[in-house]
């Protein structure tokens, strides 16, 4: 089958971009929606033309890589799953699609329809950790877990940290992605001793990154390829407002010796 | 080292409000205080229906309570303003999150209500403003005007079929505002579960049906004059 | 020359050689820890938990990888789960038991002490992720769950739904990210390594190539680790991610780090078949649904009914039938060949016959549909996706692919490779394996190297040598980024007709027809003869578009291949070379009767370790003896 693609060219970081319109006309329904591109940018590369380029790696859905809009939705139309896993059964003879980058302040577009999203990593690193050094670990068994707890928390822990939450979202939020990973550990006991800082220190890294705020229009948890629920944003601002009202100043107090 | 500084005191409720969630907080708190009262001020209103001297008579009863009348209305107006301030901040943050807007953009899961919240409020907001002229301190009735009938007021008001179709209209809108407000705010100060966020949401739903149909019901009285008859 | 290969097993009884070996290394006083730099490349579960870890220690670590964070590192994709010697189901299992059915899995090619210590941490492994918040399956009293895995008769493995891999990177990037917080350690993303710097005989440096902007840089340290996994996708298809690649290990190599059996590949049954020519990649379905999925094919040749109209009675479960104890849950190698012997003979099923059933109805049946789907949604799930099958209601078409190597860089006990100050982790080493991994033992050895040996063999390096000394303006940094800028504008100047790709699937064709689940004299000798008539094409008909100081994702591609181009030869001496059947590697006429791998332990109980003895040369093939003190040679049998 055929299928036109129109997609954001941009060079560099620094330039402006615009919408381009190649056809792939050898399209085969069992391909991914990736090796479709493969194949348009084997056809580019033999004409001598720049390759379009995209971000991908594992292409099973798994390492958050891949991702860019197709017809203004992260990922494409089907639910659940990311672009590397999406395939050309799901569309017909003839048509035309857009590929967009991810866009938000935080999200620059290094080049095409790939962007940097480091930002995501500073959030973490403001926080998303339990502060255990190798070595000092009790045994996996000494605390029991509620099976649902744990459940829980592997629900929000799936997330794979693609961005399509904050390319969705009409405020540029990353809410469901703060949201995931301050749940993961909040729902365990592991989790307790930094719950209050952690909660407190990644919203606050979030802000400084220049994402927007959450308006609750659950788009989202809609496109989320690994199904995080926006029930985790409200256990973040559950966890943040009691953080900001009962945090405790550091002690100060030198140690002896 | 850590760039991320968590400090005490008076920075601390400055640096609450600074961050994306504090602001919705602020949003969630002052909306509930603000969609409690415009379904008292829709229940009391609807004493219209009673005739005049049981509506004038609860003016009068508001009017009596003197400073905690004040008191009401300086948390209200506190209200609003916070409100429109953290709506003002939120809006502007969203424009800078992404100062490129995309090519194509689908929504898949935004309600309505949701999408039409940024304008749907400053709608509700100029209203507001004309209907304080209009029946609290009667600029926008004139000669018309006449303090302490409030009776009188809402029915010679409301016979202008213009003003009425322009209170029906911020009233829709302010119905939908609610619903999408009245379960939000509970999800912005983080309460949601499987089990009752589906409730929460009807409620909403069913809250903003009960203002919006209270609210409309008397200028849509008046316009039929179902209402007010005794009135010249 | 023939090299002087060292392995530094600690001496004294198994059980206790970790200890000594511990209690002997020289230690680094705290306060001198800071004055140490050392670069880790790669940030997976072995370069990652080796960065967090020499962070926490108090080392700088400058942190390199290739992705754009490295949460993205290939470790993520692992699904099935973790193997650990916890014996929480009161089993039989023990550290002794889970070394044992390592060797054996591995056919009797892994050495003996380090397979010990890597059972003896498993169990250290599974209390850090906990403590992490890795959020591991749990039982209904809150104790945490196993389920069984291939080549093992207790149930040891810890998993997190389908996505352990996932969780435990997550745990291990977390920690990582902690230490970029507290200042120890220096991320660098998106940065290639293009070279290894040798100074004075010790590896002090590397130099890369920032991918965003194609900037060519130079990093100097005092020690270099390199974790950069395997180089599965020299097969072009393989379940390895896009971006998995060889260069780093094999650059090394050709500074004079030798490579341990480079023919040691796996191949595993359960990945989904190719479906067509424009293929880029193949997936892998866990082992895991081997517990609970019975393998079948026809017993009438080219049945062309759907699985469905197949009655029991003609079906056969060859692996049920020719391995009765272990059944289905043979090892990997065991059931990709039995799936390659069923479908060459023309049994198999779906397009090309490639392919055999993994059917889920019995189970269905016994344990409902709620118990598989809780256990194998997600990978049910990617199966449809992938497939537009529903595994739930047809049985899912699965065929063998390339899935890990056991080969990689030397290295000895103290993952130290033959240049002194550069160690490697995980799969790109070839230390614990031997001729076939066992399902569940990547995560265990990439987590077991990076948390548990590293901290002290690193430290004991490091205290014999002096902090600093060197820095990126020394004339050998600018000699290597000299040499390395030379080879990518040679690159971007042929401007041939062929692609990249299209030469990557021209050496994958070559490699698998050759040098995959059955290789042979005869085979192997004509790939000899190919890959480098490839290889010379390559580099006067390739044509790889735009330039040098820009992303450039083509060139990207292009540098890893030319490294495959070289890497496959020497997979292909190497497993022509070693006349003999072993685990994955398997050489046609060495078989016994009922065709099973025929080991010859008399001229091949030894690790190959190859030296690279310069350009159009042929490297030197060196020999590391394994000696079998505690698990006797047998021939492997799950029957």
């Amino acid at each position: 089958m055929k299928i036109i693609l129109n997609i954001w060219r941009q060079k560099d970081v620094k330039s402006a971009g615009k919408m381009v319109r190649y056809e792939v006309p050898t399209v085969n329904e069992h391909m991914s929606f990736l090796e479709m591109i493969d194949v348009l940018n084997e056809d580019l590369t033999r004409k001598g033309e720049d390759p379009v380029a995209f971000e991908h790696d594992c292409r099973e859905g798994i390492c958050g890589c891949c991702g860019f809009m197709i017809n203004g939705i992260p990922h494409g139309p089907e639910r659940g799953t990311t672009v590397c896993q999406l395939h050309m059964r799901h569309f017909q003879d003839g048509d035309e699609l857009w590929l967009e980058p991810f866009r938000a302040k935080a999200f620059p577009v290094l080049k095409d329809l790939m962007v940097d999203r480091s930002a995501f990593d500073r959030i973490i690193a403001a926080g998303g950790y339990v502060s255990v050094n190798t070595g000092s670990a009790p045994d996996g068994n000494a605390l029991p877990i509620m099976k649902q707890c744990a459940e829980m928390a592997m629900d929000a822990a799936a997330c794979i940290g693609c961005g399509a939450c904050v390319a969705s979202c009409p405020n540029a939020s990353a809410s469901l992605f703060v949201s995931a990973k301050i749940s993961h550990l909040a729902l365990l006991p592991q989790g307790q001793a930094e719950r209050d800082r952690r909660a407190m220190r990644m919203v606050v890294k979030m802000t400084e990154e220049g994402f927007g705020y959450c308006t609750n229009t659950g788009e989202c948890e809609a496109v989320c390829p690994k199904g995080v629920k926006i029930e985790n944003i409200a256990r973040m601002h559950r966890d943040y407002i009691k953080s900001a009202f009962t945090y405790r100043e550091e002690s100060t107090a030198g140690g002896a010796g | 080292m850590s760039s991320i500084a968590v400090n005490g005191g008076l920075q601390r409720t400055a640096s609450f409000y600074q961050s994306v969630v504090g602001k919705k907080v602020v949003m969630a708190a002052t909306g509930f205080i603000l969609s409690g009262f415009v379904l008292g001020h829709m229940i009391g209103n609807l004493q219209v229906f009673q005739g005049p001297e049981k509506l004038n008579h609860y003016a009068e009863l508001l009017q009596s309570l003197g400073g905690a009348l004040w008191a009401i209305r300086f948390v209200l107006l506190a209200s609003v303003v916070l409100h429109i301030i953290a709506a003002f901040q939120l809006w502007l943050l969203k424009n800078s999150a992404r100062p490129q807007a995309y090519v194509k953009k689908a929504s898949i899961a935004t309600s309505y209500a949701a999408r039409t919240m940024i304008w749907s409020g400053p709608i509700v907001l100029a209203f507001l403003i004309y209907h304080i002229l209009h029946f609290t301190t009667g600029q926008a009735l004139g000669s018309q005007f006449v303090k302490g009938d409030v009776y009188h007021n809402v029915i010679v008001g409301f016979r202008h079929v213009g003003v009425s179709v322009f209170y029906i209209v911020a009233n829709i809108l302010l119905a939908i505002h609610l619903y999408h407000g009245v379960w939000s705010m509970f999800q912005s100060v983080g309460v949601n579960h499987p089990k009752y966020t589906p409730m929460l949401k009807t409620l909403a739903k069913i809250y903003g049906w009960v203002v919006g149909v209270g609210n409309v019901s008397i200028p849509l009285a008046v316009l039929t004059g179902v209402i007010g008859a005794s009135v010249k | 020359m023939a090299l002087k290969l060292d392995s530094k097993i600690p001496s004294g009884p198994i059980e206790q050689k970790w200890d000594k070996a511990k209690f002997e290394m020289k230690l680094v006083n705290p306060a001198n820890k800071r004055k140490f730099t050392v670069i880790v490349v790669g940030s997976g579960l072995a370069g990652g938990s080796a960065a967090a870890s020499l962070g926490e220690l108090g080392y700088n670590v400058l942190c390199f990888c290739f992705q754009d964070t490295p949460r993205r590192a290939h470790s993520i994709a692992a699904q099935g789960g973790i193997n650990a010697a916890k014996n929480y189901q009161n089993d039989g299992d023990s550290i002794y038991r889970l070394f044992y059915d390592t060797v054996k899995g591995g056919d009797f090619r892994a050495r003996e002490a380090n397979v010990y210590r890597l059972a003896q941490v498993s169990v250290d492994i599974i209390d850090q992720c906990v403590a992490q918040g890795v959020p591991f399956a749990r039982e209904y009293g809150g104790v945490l769950a196993n389920r069984s895995f291939g080549g093992a008769q207790v149930s040891r493995t810890f998993y997190a739904r389908g996505q352990t891999g996932q969780q435990l990177l997550l745990g291990c990037y977390q920690a990582l990210e902690r230490q970029v917080d507290a200042g120890k350690v220096k991320m660098f993303y998106r940065h290639e390594l293009l070279d290894v710097v040798i100074i004075d005989g010790r590896a002090r440096g590397i130099v890369t190539r920032d991918l965003a902007t194609g900037a060519v840089e130079s990093y100097a340290a005092d020690a270099v680790v390199l974790a950069t996994g395997g180089y599965g996708n020299v097969f072009y298809l393989s379940t390895n991610a896009k971006g998995s690649n060889a260069t780093a290990i094999w650059r090394a190599y050709k500074k004079g780090a030798a490579f341990g059996n480079p023919c040691f590949t796996q191949i595993h049954p359960t990945c989904i078949p190719q479906s067509g020519d424009y293929q880029s990649k193949l997936t892998l379905m866990s082992e895991s649904l081997r517990n609970d999925g019975r393998i079948w094919v026809p017993k009438q040749k080219s049945d062309s009914r759907g699985a469905n109209a197949i009655p029991e009675g003609e079906r056969d479960y060859y692996l049920e039938r020719r391995y009765p104890a272990f059944g289905n849950l043979c090892p990997r190698d065991i059931a990709s060949r039995a799936a390659k012997v069923v479908c060459d003979e023309g049994y198999g099923v779906g397009p090309g016959g490639r392919g055999v059933y993994l059917d889920f109805s019995d189970s269905i049946q016994r344990l409902g549909r709620h118990t598989i789907e809780e256990r194998y949604g997600n990978l049910f799930e990617i199966y449809e996706r992938i497939t537009g099958d529903d595994p739930y209601s047809t049985p899912m078409r699965i065929y063998p692919a390339v899935h890990y190597t056991m080969g990689g860089l030397w290295v000895d006990y103290n993952l130290q490779s033959t240049i002194p100050g550069l160690f490697v982790l995980g799969e790109a080493n070839f230390s614990d394996h031997g001729a076939n991994r066992l399902g569940a033992s990547a995560l265990m050895q990439g987590l077991a190297d990076g948390y548990f040996v590293i901290p002290y063999t690193m430290g004991n390096y490091l205290a014999g040598v002096k902090p600093g000394g060197v820095d990126e303006n020394h004339s050998e940094f600018r000699a290597v980024k000299e040499k390395v800028s030379g080879q990518t504008r040679q690159l971007l100047s042929i401007r041939g007709r062929k692609t990249v790709d299209d030469f990557h699937r021209e050496l994958g064709k070559v490699m698998w027809e050759y040098c995959g689940m059955g290789r042979n004299e005869a085979g192997l000798k004509h790939a000899l003869e190919r890959i480098p008539e490839i290889r010379e094409e390559f580099w006067k008909n390739v044509n790889v578009p735009g330039s040098e100081g820009e992303l450039n994702q083509s060139l990207e591609r292009a540098g890893r291949v030319a490294d495959f181009l070289e890497l496959g030869e020497l997979m292909c001496r190497d497993a022509l070379i070693r006349e003999e059947s072993c685990g994955g590697h398997f050489r046609e006429e060495y078989q016994t009767e009922d065709g099973e791998a025929k080991r010859d332990d008399e001229k091949f109980c030894h690790a190959a370790v190859w030296e690279y003895a310069g350009a159009d040369k042929e490297p030197i093939r060196n020999i590391e003896p394994l000696n079998f003190e505690y698990v006797h040679l047998v021939q492997r049998s799950y029957k």
